[in-house]
């Protein structure tokens, strides 16, 4: 059975095309879900994708973090079911609870948009299963709020539990221990600041995101979700 | 009793020790301008409101519970809430 694959859109995001497009790389038609949704069951994994949702008002992802599909993410997650955050998506998961740290303004105060070089620091996560350990990924990054920060000892926590999943190569943003993404406790969320939906196409800045979609989508067949009401 | 409308301000800043770049950036713009002696800035935001209660101490209250679960992020800012104080015009 093909997978189902929601992308979550608030209003401000904009990188859902891009998601879309990614997903459709696979074979995979992913659906758009409106931000008053109140239940995810019956997907097989949940895309918070980027842009400026709400406006970036108050501090990103804030507002969008009481959004009602929040509550609906939250227990999708609390399920065991696969949520990514990308960029904003991040930032949304960060000030929901369900990723430890924040995102603060990039160390330097400039709109950094370019490819980046980030390291594969675990495979034992449903998003990084079909890439190799230490392996270098150029993706895209496209944030002014993509420096990391959680207190030193969460971070040495995240460290030793293999919760860091990417870190960057030359640190772009000042973040915290060149983190570039994040795992939940269960490995079932993931949070990344770089766009791998932006690396899915040789035409357009190669190809080394897909491998993110592709572990998912593997993962998905052999979780089981809510069954549709 | 009748709610009274209070005005508080809300002061929130990024904690200590968390790196500031607009403090930064401001800090080290200041000497060009002729402010040689100006150091430690912090940028933060300072978010004003109206609120309904019975009295200051359930404004105060409402306003603090506000702060911990949205006005700021305990990760990486620290808040305080200025005492209450009661302004003109009837409560909605």
């Amino acid at each position: 059975m093909t997978p189902r694959v929601a992308i979550v859109v608030f209003p401000g995001s904009n990188c859902e095309q891009d998601v879309l497009q990614a997903f459709a790389c696979l074979g995979i038609r992913a659906e758009y879900v409106w931000h008053h949704v109140t239940d995810l069951g019956g997907f097989d994994a949940v895309v918070l994708p980027g842009g400026f949702s709400y406006g970036d008002y108050l501090r990103t992802g804030a507002i969008a973090a009481f959004s009602p599909v929040m509550d609906a993410v939250r227990e999708y997650a609390d399920d065991g079911g696969l949520v990514i955050g990308i960029c904003n998506g991040f930032q949304i998961l960060c000030e929901a609870g369900l990723l430890p740290g924040a995102l603060r303004f990039n160390a330097g105060l400039k709109f950094i948009c370019r490819p980046v070089k980030v390291r594969v620091e675990t495979c034992d996560s449903p998003f990084t299963s079909q890439a190799r350990p230490g392996e270098i990924f150029e993706i895209p990054i496209n944030h002014f709020q993509g420096n990391y920060y959680c207190p030193p000892e969460v971070l040495a926590a995240l460290t030793a539990e293999h919760r860091i999943a990417f870190r960057y190569e030359g640190n772009p943003n000042g973040s915290a221990g060149d983190v570039a993404g994040v795992l939940s406790e269960g490995r079932n969320v993931l949070g990344m600041m770089p766009h791998p939906e932006r690396a899915v196409d040789p035409a357009v800045g190669g190809t080394d995101g897909r491998i993110i979609f592709k572990s998912m989508m593997a993962a998905a067949r052999g979780i089981r979700v809510r069954a549709v009401r | 009793m009748e709610p009274v409308r209070f005005a508080v301000a809300v002061d929130v800043m990024p904690k200590d020790g968390i790196s500031d770049p607009q403090g930064q950036t401001i800090e080290r713009a200041l000497p060009s301008l002729g402010f040689a002696n100006v150091h430690d800035v912090r940028v933060g935001k300072r978010i004003e409101l109206v609120v309904e209660a019975p009295d200051a101490e359930v404004a105060e209250a409402v306003v603090r519970a506000a702060c911990v679960r949205f006005l700021a992020n305990p990760v990486i800012e620290d808040f305080t809430v200025s005492l209450p104080h009661p302004v003109g015009g009837p409560a909605a």
